[in-house]
């Protein structure tokens, strides 16, 4: 089957992550934490995962003098997202036939 | 639902709901149609009144007192109508359980007010030249194109009503004499017909 099923993206708040920096340049910390409503620590972990993994990449820099982080996504990231959702429309293919 | 067909929808929620502002409210379109259409009837017994709206007029528009006052008069309308959208869509937003000064949300207004800025300070221009003949195009023109521009960053429907502008706005180039009906059917008429779709659409 073609496709990978990509264990990064097995959690709700990553895969949501992901999503979101599929179709945004760039989305900072405070903006993922309402979109998503998740606690400060539950979100940090899951970005802090997907850094590891170098699917994301981080940016701190300030607005002003609050500190702003921003995220985006690499370019082995968006590959092992398409990946997964390939995975996933042929999974749903397959159950249909 | 599969697990799978649950993750794509995930997917689609999440890419939608990061990249378009969807607490633009239908109601201010309303009220903002509103207050143009009165706006509209005001300046028609200003500069016309008593023959029809357009060709002949009782008082030209470059006079002095009539000029001043048309001038408070639209930018009254313009705070009016920026008001109730910023109300009105923070009650939506909050409604929706969203913040309204979200990444989208900034894109969105940058969209649609680099070309609402960059028209109005070349109508400003043409006003201050002399050529009040292309205003009410012009500003129909650089409206609709800023709604067009915009749309990708909103709910989509708002590019028909910036089609509606630019069709207007073009009508109103070749016909000069008809700037204030142009002006009223423009920010008014269709306004109030949109917003009532989107309030009905989105809204209820």
């Amino acid at each position: 089957m073609k496709g990978n099923y990509d264990k990064a993206f097995e959690n709700v708040i990553r895969l949501r992550v992901m999503s979101i920096l599929m179709v945004n340049e760039q989305y900072d910390f405070n903006s993922f934490k309402e979109i998503l409503e998740v606690t400060d620590g539950n979100l940090a972990s899951h970005l802090r995962n997907l850094e590891n993994a170098e699917y994301i990449r981080v940016e701190k820099s300030f607005a002003g003098r609050k500190p702003l982080t921003n995220y985006s996504a690499t370019e082995s990231g968006k590959k092992a997202f398409q990946a997964h959702l390939t995975f996933l429309e042929n999974l749903i293919k397959e159950n249909k036939s | 639902m599969g697990k799978a067909e649950q993750e794509l929808a995930e997917i689609k929620s999440m890419m939608e709901r990061s990249t378009r502002f969807l607490s633009l409210s239908g109601l201010a379109g309303v009220l903002a149609g509103i207050y143009a259409l009165i706006a509209a009837s005001v300046a028609y017994y200003w500069i016309y009144f008593p023959n029809p709206p357009y060709g002949f007029r009782t008082t030209f528009v470059d006079d002095a007192s009539v000029f001043t006052k048309l001038i408070a008069l639209a930018l009254a309308i313009l705070a009016l109508s920026l008001g109730s959208a910023y109300f009105l869509s923070h009650k939506k937003s909050q409604r929706l359980a969203t913040n309204l000064w979200t990444p989208a949300g900034r894109r969105f207004l940058q969209a649609l007010f680099i070309p609402v800025l960059i028209g109005g300070v070349f109508c400003l221009a043409l006003v201050l030249r002399g050529y009040l003949i292309v205003v009410a195009p012009a500003t129909l023109i650089f409206y609709g194109l800023a709604l067009v521009n915009a749309s990708q960053y909103t709910l989509s429907d708002i590019k028909y009503l910036g089609y509606g502008e630019l069709i207007l706005g073009l009508i109103s180039a070749f016909f000069p004499g008809y700037g204030l009906i142009t002006w009223a059917m423009g920010f008014g008429v269709l306004h109030v017909v949109y917003g009532s779709m989107m309030y009905y659409k989105y809204d209820r």
